[in-house]
């Protein structure tokens, strides 16, 4: 019998300290298979972000940056300005992109920054242990909305991939889950097609993935996954909401 | 070969940096400073770099530390209120050991403030800023010329210890025109290597630029050693200028555009046969205190003129260490002290020693 | 058809792929790993695994590793 699936190279021989179930180890995997694929693991930057992900240059094998609290796209910025050759990508969670870092990652897509963001979406604060995110469904209990988030007092959740897509200088953006090996499928066509658009220097791509966090959530994993289907996806919908315009 | 120039102390700032060999420029516009940007964002171009006004002063420190972890000589630049912002930032690229150049053109403050000079971010750019143990190398030039030499000078120094450096000016320096003249850099810039900088891993094990550290025994060791890298500094790189202070009874001390000020109330109050000097403090950090010290055995009234409320003068005390009299003249809220009270206050200390 | 082995070094017990298996050939073991968990264990007695890759493509933590017999019969396409 042969091999048909395996470790990625691009990811590293440390077991992560993610939470069982946890989605952030599927998306690594995905995004280490893509840069398998394309083989740019020596040319590769990544930002790692300020969340449960602050630790993934430990499980992903390349030049890394550990960035400041939503500053991940400025600091792809400067590294991608200075090497225009490598692929610089950042990872990011739901407060270090749509909370303290709304501004960096408005005005990465909007110059059309030929980086690639992973926007890892679950709807809470995970490292902090729980509080709320300004993903967090209405009615959803977090450890600052213990009654359930209300509009009146909390807002709305907002939506990235519709708030970046009107803006010229995003060229891929896209909503995946990794909710079902279906959806894990279609998540890395996804990250496939983010990273060749920076390959092919074509412009800002940005591929959200709804996630599951069965700790914080309080559900068992297989709990958890069908929340991402049942309450995330009819508010986040899944697709792609902008493509390069061929020819 | 050299290259004289009349331009604006912010231009010649710019101009300096490229020569040192800086192709980077990330920054926000805030008066008094404005000019350092534009300048970059066409000089720039013309040598193959790249000028990018970021969206906020925040971003822009981060881009820098984006730009310096890739290995490149970059600076930022800002005014007092933009300084701030940049704190956090400032920290991260200390701690992760980056070289970097960042320029302060101080403005009065606190808050918003006022758009004329003043010195009163000394404590923020010698003492710290941001959070946590470390420390900029601060430069502070008196003239447009010096200006120059001290960006020069700071693109070295960064890359010499993995440290920022700051230039920290004010408004008069950043705005006057005076002749500049430009001089090659000491060493090639071809011989600059950074073997710790990311461009992906090819050929090399990767690398890493953090600052997070959870195990307390590592984080304890790196900040002792970076302690003893500052320590190095403090060594070898005190810079002062001493004016006519071997005969002097009292010594005026300031820096920056105080300091050439004082030079012509020197100039006034010698003619009145009044033996005055001034000890300017050039390297902010590291401090002259050996200097000061060393002065206070034969000086017994030293006068320091600072624009703020009183900043500078911490350290001068510190140096004397109560041997000699520290006396205090300030302006704030962007006044700036005229040479003619410089005078009356010289001879006041005079009269009252007698 | 097919095999799989799951690495006790990763899996973390968190029942993902014993939910996904459409053949029902996984299970929560009875022993605890090193690492504190139950780890998922594979059992097909019968040999009924095809190496669909549905349980490695959900996995967290990439303890999975999928085996297919390879195709000898030659087919136009």
């Amino acid at each position: 019998m042969e091999v048909v699936f395996d470790r990625p190279r691009s990811l590293t021989s440390v077991g992560t300290h993610y939470c069982p179930g946890c989605g952030h180890g599927i998306i690594h995997r995905l995004v280490a298979e893509v840069i398998d694929e394309f083989n740019i693991r020596e040319k590769t930057v990544v930002v790692a972000p300020v969340g449960c992900a602050v630790l993934l240059y430990n499980y992903l094998n390349l030049d890394s940056y550990e960035a400041a609290h939503g500053r991940a796209p400025a600091i792809a910025t400067g590294c991608k300005r200075v090497h225009p050759e490598t692929v610089v990508f950042t990872y990011q969670g739901d407060g270090d992109l749509a909370a303290i870092g709304t501004a960096e990652i408005v005005h990465a897509a909007t110059r059309g920054e030929k980086i690639t963001t992973i926007f890892v979406n679950n709807a809470i604060y995970g490292m902090t242990a729980g509080q709320m995110a300004p993903t967090t469904l209405i009615g959803q209990k977090t450890t600052t909305t213990p009654n359930g988030r209300t509009p009146e007092k909390a807002g709305y959740p907002i939506r990235v991939c519709e708030m970046l897509a009107p803006l010229e200088g995003a060229r891929y953006i896209a909503r995946v889950s990794v909710s079902s090996p279906k959806n894990v499928i279609q998540a890395k066509k996804a990250i496939k097609k983010a990273f060749e658009m920076q390959i092919k220097g074509l412009g800002f791509s940005l591929v959200e993935v709804l996630s599951q966090c069965p700790t914080n959530w309080h559900m068992t994993p297989v709990e958890s996954v069908k929340w991402v289907d049942d309450a995330m996806a009819s508010y986040f919908p899944l697709g792609e909401f902008k493509v390069p315009k061929e020819g | 070969m050299s290259d004289k120039r009349f331009m604006a102390g912010n231009e010649a700032i710019a101009e300096a940096a490229i020569r040192a060999g800086c192709r980077y420029y990330f920054g926000y516009p805030i008066t008094p400073q404005n000019e350092i940007g534009e300048y970059m964002s066409w000089r720039l171009f013309e040598v193959g770099g790249t000028f990018l006004q970021a969206e906020s002063e925040l971003a822009a420190i981060y881009m820098v530390f984006g730009a310096a972890g890739a290995g490149a000589r970059v600076m930022t630049s800002s005014s007092s209120p933009g300084i701030s912002l940049m704190q956090e930032g400032i920290s991260y690229i200390a701690a992760a050991e980056l070289p970097c150049v960042i320029v302060n053109m101080m403005r009065c403050g606190p808050g918003l403030g006022g758009i004329q000079p003043s010195q009163s971010d000394y404590f923020q750019a010698t003492k710290g800023g941001g959070h946590g143990d470390y420390h900029l190398l601060v430069l502070a030039p008196s003239t447009g010329q010096e200006a120059a030499n001290l960006a020069m000078l700071a693109f070295d120094l960064a890359d010499k210890y993995r440290n920022p450096v700051m230039i920290l000016g004010d408004g008069w320096i950043g705005q006057m025109m005076e002749p500049v003249e430009f001089k090659p850099p000491e060493k090639p810039l071809t011989a600059i290597r950074k073997d710790w900088a990311l461009t992906g891993t090819l050929g090399r094990p990767r690398n890493l630029i953090k600052t997070l550290f959870l195990d307390p025994v590592v984080l304890e060791k790196r900040n002792f050693a970076n302690a003893a890298k500052l320590r190095e500094a403090v060594k070898n790189e005190v810079r002062f200028e001493s004016y006519l202070t071997e005969d002097a009874a009292v010594v005026i001390t300031a820096y920056g555009t105080v300091a050439r000020i004082a030079k012509t109330a020197i100039k006034i109050l010698r003619e009145k046969g009044l033996k005055v000097g001034l000890l300017r403090p050039i390297s902010l950090y590291p401090f002259p205190y050996e200097a000061f010290a060393q002065m206070a055995e034969r000086v017994k009234n030293f006068l320091v003129v600072e624009m703020s409320m009183g900043q500078m003068i911490e350290d001068v005390r510190l140096a004397i260490c109560g041997k000699s009299e520290v006396h205090f003249y300030n302006r704030v809220g962007g006044m700036v002290p005229s040479f003619d009270e410089i005078v009356a206050q010289v001879e006041r200390i005079a009269k009252e020693a007698r | 058809m097919g095999k799989i082995e799951i690495s006790e070094e990763f899996c973390k017990g968190c029942t993902l792929c014993i939910n996904v298996c459409p053949l029902k050939l996984i299970r929560a073991a009875a022993h605890v790993s090193k690492n504190g968990y139950h780890p998922a264990e594979f059992c097909d007695t019968q040999d009924k695994c095809s190496g669909c890759t549905l349980c490695a493509l959900i996995c967290p933590d990439a303890a999975i590793t999928v085996y297919r017999e390879k195709k000898t019969s030659v087919k136009t396409k």
